[in-house]
């Protein structure tokens, strides 16, 4: 029994081994909100290095954006017309901007459970735990949109170009008060983030000094939000001193400069902070602990975050030559990797709204009704520790960074009772709003994961492969099978006829017979611990 | 006794939705609602419950010496030589299979009631319907998606699970040992019954140990998430602290039965008020090879009697030692019997009624009911026709064993049924609490079923009587005999069927101490 984590030594030359469903289903959990029965079956017809090439590919259609899905009788937005979006409208308005703050997180759920094929949604997430930005501060509901807009466009494009987006991204401005600094009154809020948590980082020894937040601070000022909430450069607020940096970026001096020309010291402060490879290092250990495991030792640290992050700065900070060659690799799908990742709240909420296809009305034409049930998932995440685009604070949430528990920190013994009443309550009773019902539909269920959902043993093999990725042995699947499938009859074949026997005469009582025992099922395997592992 | 009103108002108006992150089910049309319910239940009585899974052969279990002619014929091939059938103790009509040697004695202790020919109307010959049917306690046409007894502890709980366990009901309400949540103990909201589904699992809990894991970095954060599992089973502690406080158990047979039994002896005797333990032993569809061929006592069956009764015998032994015998009783069931005649494979196929056992110091000995008639020249068609309805013992329990009010048993099995006197009228006080179960037959009628009259002979020792008709609801329709009589003998009233629809009546007898109930039908 393991006492501690492992590593591979393997490294990141590309995997010759199998194509199996197990590592499929591998690869699609680790960059999909879990994988849909079809999302399997066509990756796994593709093989490995096509499979890689469509979820790291992909054109930028993005989403539709979010409605004003909140007038109600009492509350009418002023502006905008219900059904129609609301991220053009500026508002300055405390109500409207809590409405939106509140449609932002239903839509991106709905973004979310209805992703394509590709990495799109998982990286967009990534990106914003990693800026940390909470939507309660910045507050106004088309920041909000437009800042996250910014990581679901770049989210698999250049990282310097993302951080330099970010830098002078009016929502970022107003979340670490860069919109504050000005030369009378330097605020280092972002100079200091910038450095600790967006780039270099801290938890390579990266040494730069206190005296290098203060510099960095001393060239982002000027920059503040205007009335159309667009990002300025207002040079009289620019401190034009020269600025020195500590020896950790070689004693570099950004020459102040006067007028419009002062915003080009922008970009000077992050192409010597990109000169440093903590850089790459850093933003590479953050990305094998999100898509593989948290636990990096000196042997991950040479074999595997080295030359990724070598790769990273040979492409010119490209993302995607990183996550194609991580993705591709041995150390990726060596078995001591599958399976391992605790699911955060979202993994978990999304990822089996997924697996069951549950069908939630459509979010554009039936929106009102769409909001609403999306919002019981924004609820849900919130009750398990994951408020989406609310973190609880710029450093994101604690299971992507903290040691040594990390992923481990999102399981305790409020959250973990939390996720299993959650996948009881969507086969049981699910939730309905007016007379629309997202609930699992086992049958259903059973014909898709299963090609003779009839034969209780193949049923419940898919089953499991399907919903875990942990080894169950075959004694218990098969305790399993007798005492929910077969309420404890010896024959198989009771399943076989009453499956049979639903499908020929599909009346209230025959459903029930194989409902029941279904739903017993399900939630059985999603009660075991298993299940939160991905 | 604790009381607690159902908030009918409160809880009724809610559409699904979330009270303290449970899933609430919309309420209203729920029979439970119907009139406001006070818990009902004071005592700490247990009932075990042991389900025989696949539909036992109630004629080779509780076979029928008044009509061994007519059962040899129907089943050569697998019928209990006559002389080898077990005898019972002032009951020569009925005998016990020859592997039945505990139970046997359990009867000659007068702690073992057999109940004959228990069922319901229309019976399904479906193992997952009729099981669903005899854990819900519907109709045969009716679908209930909550158990018998899990409305009872819904009824005595409304608010489970939120804020359990409480300082008043610091334990599970119901276990169920050796399989997984079952219907029985369904409540409206949610499973009132833990389970400790893996009996390696539980003993793992007992001895502190964890199942294995894959030595690799899902098996290291498998452990780390069992653990926690474990934390938030906030009965673990109270459940291993019972099961530890008990170091003295009688030898139980090695079977999967006995295991689970002795599993729920120690928890009883730990001190958990759990009121329904639920067990589980299965393999009783014998289509073939049910008996060994050259010799008919032995065999599957004989093995799944023989393990039943010697478990059973044990338990209740330990019971006894255990000096906890006065609240504890049992109870068997299975979802269906088996065919009168046999088919050529050596086994029975799919049957209706079956005789029924309950156990224990305060269950009433003896044999309930008549012997089914087996015609003299049976058809594979021909099925033991019920005389009791199952739900009338989930009444008596109820009533007479948790001793829970008429109204709230009434809502909790959503019909009226009769009380049958099975178990010892002591212990919750009711009325007729000097009468006896009377071990012979009182009433007679003729014809049985009837169409347009039925000659009803009753055996009266002299004294007040009474002999009522009632309805398959239990509900009392017709007054037939009140006299006081001056001489002991038998009596005789002829009932017409004008005016009576077809189905299953009871005639009730209750002569001073003795009360004796025989079901009747009317074409």
């Amino acid at each position: 029994m393991p006492t501690s984590p492992q590593t591979s030594l393997l490294g990141l030359k590309p995997y010759q081994g199998a194509w199996t469903y197990l590592h499929c289903k591998h690869l699609l959990n680790r960059t999909l909100f879990g994988a849909k029965v079809a999302d399997i079956n066509a990756f796994k017809n593709k093989g490995l290095v096509a499979s890689v090439d469509e979820l790291l590919n992909f054109p930028n259609n993005l989403p539709s954006p979010p409605l004003n899905e909140y007038n109600t009788a009492s509350y009418t937005d002023p502006n905008v017309l219900a059904g129609t979006t609301w991220i053009g409208d500026i508002s300055l308005d405390g109500t409207i901007n809590s409405y939106r703050r509140s449609s932002y997180k239903k839509w991106l759920l709905s973004i979310c459970v209805g992703q394509e094929r590709n990495i799109r949604e998982k990286l967009t997430f990534f990106w914003s735990n990693h800026f940390g930005t909470e939507s309660d501060t910045i507050n106004y509901g088309t920041m909000i949109y437009n800042h996250h807009q910014i990581l679901r466009t770049n989210c698999i494009g250049n990282f310097k170009q993302l951080v330099r987006a970010v830098t002078t991204d009016p929502g970022m401005l107003r979340y670490l008060n860069g919109y504050l600094n000005t030369k009378t009154a330097p605020d280092e809020n972002y100079g200091r983030e910038l450095q600790e948590l967006f780039t270099v980082g801290k938890d390579g020894g990266a040494k730069y000094t206190e005296d290098d937040v203060k510099a960095a601070a001393k060239v982002l000022t000027g920059w503040k939000i205007d009335a159309s909430f667009n990002a300025v450069f207002d040079s009289t607020r620019h401190d034009t001193s020269n600025k020195t940096f500590s020896p950790y970026y070689s004693t570099k001096t950004i020459t102040g400069k006067t007028g419009a020309n002062g915003a080009l010291e922008t970009d000077e402060l992050l192409n010597m902070i990109f000169e440093n490879t903590d850089v790459a290092k850093f933003i590479c250990r953050k990305l094998y602990r999100y898509f593989v495991y948290y636990y990096i030792d000196a042997n991950v640290e040479e074999n595997i975050i080295k030359p990724l992050a070598n790769a990273f700065i040979t492409n010119n900070y490209e993302i995607k030559p990183v996550l194609k060659l991580l993705f591709e690799s041995e150390h990726f799908y060596d078995n001591l990797y599958i399976g391992c990742q605790i699911k955060s709240p979202l993994d978990h909420v999304v990822g089996f709204l997924r697996q069951y296809e549950i069908a939630f009305p459509d979010a554009v034409s039936d929106y009102a009704d769409a909001y609403f049930l999306y919002n019981n998932m924004v609820n849900q995440l919130i009750g398990m520790g994951q408020n989406p685009v609310d973190p609880p604070n710029v450093a994101g949430w604690p299971a992507y960074y903290q040691a040594p528990d990390y992923n481990e920190l999102w399981i305790n013994a409020d959250t973990l009772p939390k996720r299993n009443k959650f996948t009881d309550l969507m086969i049981e009773t699910g939730y309905t709003r007016n007379g629309k019902k997202i609930i699992v539909n086992t049958i259903q269920f059973a014909k898709t994961v299963c090609a003779n959902p009839s034969d209780p043993n193949a049923l419940i093999d898919s089953i499991f492969s399907f919903l875990l990725s942990t080894e169950i042995d075959a004694s218990f699947k098969n305790n399993l099978k007798v005492q929910l499938l077969l309420t404890g009859q010896s024959s198989d074949y009771y399943w076989t006829d009453a499956w049979n026997l639903y499908n020929s005469i599909p009346n209230l009582i025959n459903f029930n017979i194989v409902n029941n025992r279904l739903k017993a099922l399900l939630k059985y395997i999603m009660n075991l611990p298993d299940y939160q592992l991905q | 006794m604790e009381r607690r009103n159902f908030i009918k108002n409160s809880l009724a108006l809610l559409a699904p939705t979330m009270i303290g992150g449970n899933p609430i089910h919309i309420l209203q049309d729920h029979p439970m609602l119907d009139t406001a319910l006070l818990a009902t239940s004071g005592n700490d009585n247990v009932l075990v419950i042991i389900q025989l899974s696949g539909g036992n052969d109630g004629l080779n279990t509780v076979i029928p010496m008044s009509e061994y002619g007519n059962y040899y014929n129907a089943r050569t091939n697998i019928a209990i030589p006559e002389k080898k059938v077990l005898k019972l103790t002032e009951n020569d009509a009925t005998g016990l299979h020859p592997s039945m040697t505990a139970m046997q004695n359990l009867f000659s202790e007068g702690k073992l009631n057999i109940v004959q020919s228990v069922g319901y109307p229309q019976p399904s010959f479906s193992h997952f319907r009729a099981t669903d049917i005899w854990m819900s306690g519907s109709d045969s046409n009716e679908y209930l998606n909550t158990g018998w007894a899990g409305r009872l502890l819904n009824n005595e709980n409304p608010g489970y699970p939120d804020g359990y366990p409480t300082a008043d009901k610091p334990d599970p309400l119901a276990i169920q040992i050796g399989s997984l949540a079952t219907l029985t103990c369904q409540g409206p909201v949610v499973n009132m019954a833990l389970s400790i589904s893996d009996p390696s699992s539980f003993y793992n809990l007992i001895d502190g140990t964890n199942a294995s894991v894959a030595n690799t970095n899902a098996g290291y954060e498998l452990s780390f998430l069992r653990s926690i599992a474990k934390q938030t089973n906030l009965y673990t502690a109270r459940i291993k602290a019972a099961s530890d406080s008990v170091k003295q158990q009688v030898t139980y047979p090695n079977n999967s039965l006995a295991s689970q039994l002795k599993i729920v002896a120690r928890l009883i005797k730990g001190g958990l008020q759990t009121k329904v333990y639920m067990v589980n032993y299965g393999g009783f569809d014998t289509h073939a090879g049910q008996v060994v061929a050259t010799d008919t006592t032995t065999g599957a069956h004989a093995n799944l009697l023989k393990v039943l009764s010697d478990s059973i015998a044990a338990f209740q032994s330990d019971m006894a030692g255990l000096e906890i015998e006065d609240r504890v009783i049992g109870m068997t069931y299975s979802e269906f019997g088996r065919r009168i005649k046999s088919n050529a494979s050596g086994g029975t196929d799919h049957g209706s009624a079956a005789p029924l056992f309950l156990f224990g110091k305060n269950v009433r000995g003896g044999v309930f009911g008549n012997n089914p008639t087996i015609p003299a020249t049976a058809t594979f068609n021909d099925n033991v026709p019920y005389q009791y309805d199952f739900r009338t013992i989930y009444s008596t329990i109820l009533q007479n064993w948790f001793c829970v009010t008429e109204t709230a048993k009434t809502e909790i099995l959503t019909k009226q049924y009769p009380l049958l006197p099975l178990i010892n009228a002591s212990v919750c006080g009711i009325n007729d609490k000097n009468s006896t179960f009377a071990k012979e037959a009182l009433v007679y009628n003729y014809p049985n079923p009837f169409n347009s009259a039925t000659k009803i002979e009753f055996k009266t020792k002299g004294g007040h009587t009474l002999l009522q008709l009632l309805d398959g609801s239990g509900t009392i329709i017709k007054l037939l005999v009140e006299a006081t009589y001056n001489f002991a003998g038998m009596n005789s009233y002829t009932l017409y069927g004008s005016g009576l629809v077809p189905g299953v009546y009871y005639i009730r007898l209750q002569n001073e101490d003795k009360i004796f109930v025989k079901p009747i039908i009317k074409m």
